[in-house]
C-alpha cells in the first residue's frame, strides 16, 4: 500500500501496522443502545449532556495547560491524569448529545465547531489558569460539586447518562481527594503557601454560586444542582477545618441579565480558550488525527 | 480461511496495548464474546473513561479475529457495571507482579456517599522487586490512568501500583 505522505498512511483505516491513529473507531459509545428512553425529550437530554460535557471539556483544557508548568513532575502527571479523565467524560457526553438530539453530530463537531455562545459550561471551568493555589481551589470546588452531581446522576432516567456518571464517580473521587489533600497542605503550611491558597479561593469564589443555580434544562432532565449544595458545603467544611481556612465572603459574579455559563454567556477568558482549542480543526476542516 | 479456534479463544489472546504482558481477559476488560452464525460480538469495558488505549484494543480485537477467519466482527463498549480492579484475574495479578508492577488490593466498597479521604489510605503494598512491605505512595497518579506511583523504603526503588477502583 502506498501513500503520498506519512500522514495519509497514519490515517488509513485498513492498514493494521499503525498504532492508535486512524483506527477507524471514532464513536466512544460504539455498540451501546443510545435510543432515547420513552418519556424523555431527546433535544432536552442533549442540552443537558452538553452542559456536563462542556464542563469537563473546558476544565480539561485548563488542566492540560499545566503540562510543562506544574511545580513537580508527580503533580504534572497527576494534573494531566485528571485532565485525561475529564476529557474521557467529555467525549462520552458530547457523543451522547449527538445521539440524543438526532443530529448525529460527533464529539469533534461539538468541541471544535461550535461558537462560544453555544458552549454551556459553568464559568468556573473556563477561568484563566492562575497559579497552583488557584488550581487547587478550582479543582477542589469543581470535583466536589461534580462528584455530588454524578452520584445522583447514576440513577438517571437515561441509562447511557447513568452509566457515564457511575463510571465518572470513581474517577472524581480521586480528583477530589487530590485537591483536598493539597488544600490542607497549602492552607496549613507556610505563610506563603497559605496566602496563595487563600488568594486562589478568593479569586474563584465569585463563580461558586453559579454552580448551584438551577437551569431549567437541569431541573427537567437531570440533577437539580441546588440539591447538592448541602453535601458540597459539608465536604468543603471537612477540608477547610484541617486546612485552617474559611469560605471566602465575596459577592457572586452575576451574569448578563441573570444569564451565565449554562445560557452560553461566558467570561472574557473563554474566547481565548476556544481560539486555541479550535484553531487546528478550523484551519484544516475535516482533518483526521 | 478455515476457522479452527473459537472466537472466544482468539479474543482471549489479545493483549493490552499499555500492559502487553497481560491479556484483555486478564485485566477484566474483555467482558463477553458471543458467536452466532459466524457473526462475532465482543464486549469490552474501559478501565478509565479517558483510557486512550480503547481504540487500539478494538482495533487489535478486530484484526486478531479477522486473522483467525472471523470477518463479521462487532466490538461493543460496555460502561456499566463500571470496571473494577477486582476483575483482574489471579493470572493477571501474577503477570503484573512479574513485570514489576504491584497488583491492586481489594477495591473500596461502594455504597452511599463517597467519603473524603484526606490521608492516603494505609495499604500494605509489597515491593515487586524486594518483597518488602515498607513502601510509600509517591503519587496517586502514575504514567497511565490506572496506576499509582510508589517507592520502596527498603530497596529504594520506585515502582508502579495498579490502583484500587
Amino acid at each position: 500500500m502506498s501513500f503520498d505522505n506519512a500522514y495519509e498512511a497514519l490515517a488509513d483505516a485498513h492498514d493494521d501496522s499503525r498504532w492508535a491513529f486512524g483506527t477507524g473507531f471514532e464513536d466512544p459509545l460504539s455498540g451501546m443502545d443510545t435510543s432515547v428512553p420513552p418519556g424523555v425529550d431527546g433535544p432536552t437530554l442533549a442540552q443537558y449532556c452538553l452542559m456536563l460535557g462542556d464542563d469537563a471539556l473546558i476544565m480539561s483544557h485548563r488542566l492540560q495547560e499545566w503540562c510543562t508548568n506544574a511545580p513537580e513532575l508527580e503533580d504534572e502527571v497527576a494534573i494531566a491524569n485528571i485532565g485525561l479523565d475529564l476529557l474521557g467524560q467529555a467525549r462520552l457526553l458530547l457523543a451522547r448529545a449527538g445521539k440524543a438530539d438526532g443530529t448525529g453530530r460527533s464529539e469533534d463537531d461539538y468541541a471544535f465547531l461550535r461558537p462560544e455562545h453555544e458552549f454551556r459550561n459553568v464559568r468556573l471551568a473556563e477561568l484563566e489558569r492562575g497559579d497552583f493555589g488557584q488550581l487547587i481551589a478550582v479543582l477542589l470546588v469543581f470535583s466536589t460539586w461534580r462528584l455530588a452531581l454524578f452520584q445522583r446522576l447514576a440513577a438517571s432516567v437515561d441509562p447511557v447518562l447513568g452509566a457515564i456518571a457511575e463510571k465518572g464517580v470513581k474517577e472524581l473521587t480521586y480528583h477530589r481527594d487530590y485537591a483536598a489533600r493539597w488544600a490542607v497542605r497549602l492552607g496549613d503550611g507556610t505563610a506563603r503557601s497559605r496566602e496563595r491558597m487563600r488568594a486562589g479561593l478568593d479569586g474563584i469564589w465569585p463563580y461558586v454560586e453559579e454552580l448551584f443555580t438551577p437551569h431549567e434544562i437541569e431541573v427537567r432532565v437531570g440533577v437539580d444542582p441546588a440539591s447538592v449544595r448541602a453535601e458540597f458545603d459539608d465536604v468543603l467544611a471537612q477540608v477547610f477545618a484541617p486546612a485552617t481556612l474559611t469560605p471566602p465572603e465575596v459577592a457572586p459574579r452575576v451574569g448578563v441579565a441573570g444569564r451565565t455559563g449554562r445560557d452560553g454567556v461566558h467570561t472574557e477568558a473563554m474566547g481565548y480558550l476556544l481560539a486555541e482549542l479550535q484553531s487546528v480543526a478550523r484551519a484544516l476542516p475535516g482533518a483526521t488525527w | 480461511m478455515v476457522t479452527t479456534r473459537t472466537a472466544r479463544d482468539v479474543a482471549k489472546t489479545v493483549t493490552d496495548p499499555e500492559l502487553p504482558m497481560l491479556t484483555l481477559a486478564d485485566l477484566g476488560v474483555l467482558r463477553e464474546v458471543s458467536e452466532v452464525d459466524g457473526r462475532v460480538v465482543v464486549s469490552i469495558t474501559p478501565t478509565y473513561t479517558g483510557c486512550p488505549a480503547m481504540d487500539t484494543m478494538r482495533d487489535d480485537l478486530v484484526h486478531a479475529l479477522e486473522n483467525a477467519g472471523y470477518l463479521d466482527v462487532e466490538i461493543r463498549t460496555v460502561l456499566r457495571p463500571a470496571w473494577s480492579s477486582d476483575w483482574i484475574t489471579a493470572d493477571g495479578r501474577r503477570k503484573l507482579a512479574e513485570a514489576g508492577i504491584a497488583p491492586p488490593g481489594a477495591a473500596p466498597p461502594r455504597s452511599g456517599p463517597v467519603p473524603l479521604t484526606l490521608a492516603p489510605p494505609a495499604r500494605l503494598v509489597g515491593c515487586p522487586r524486594c518483597g518488602s512491605v515498607e513502601t510509600e505512595q509517591v503519587s496517586e497518579f502514575g504514567p497511565t490512568a490506572c496506576k499509582a506511583l510508589r517507592r520502596c523504603r527498603a530497596c529504594h526503588e520506585p515502582f508502579e501500583h495498579v490502583k484500587e477502583i
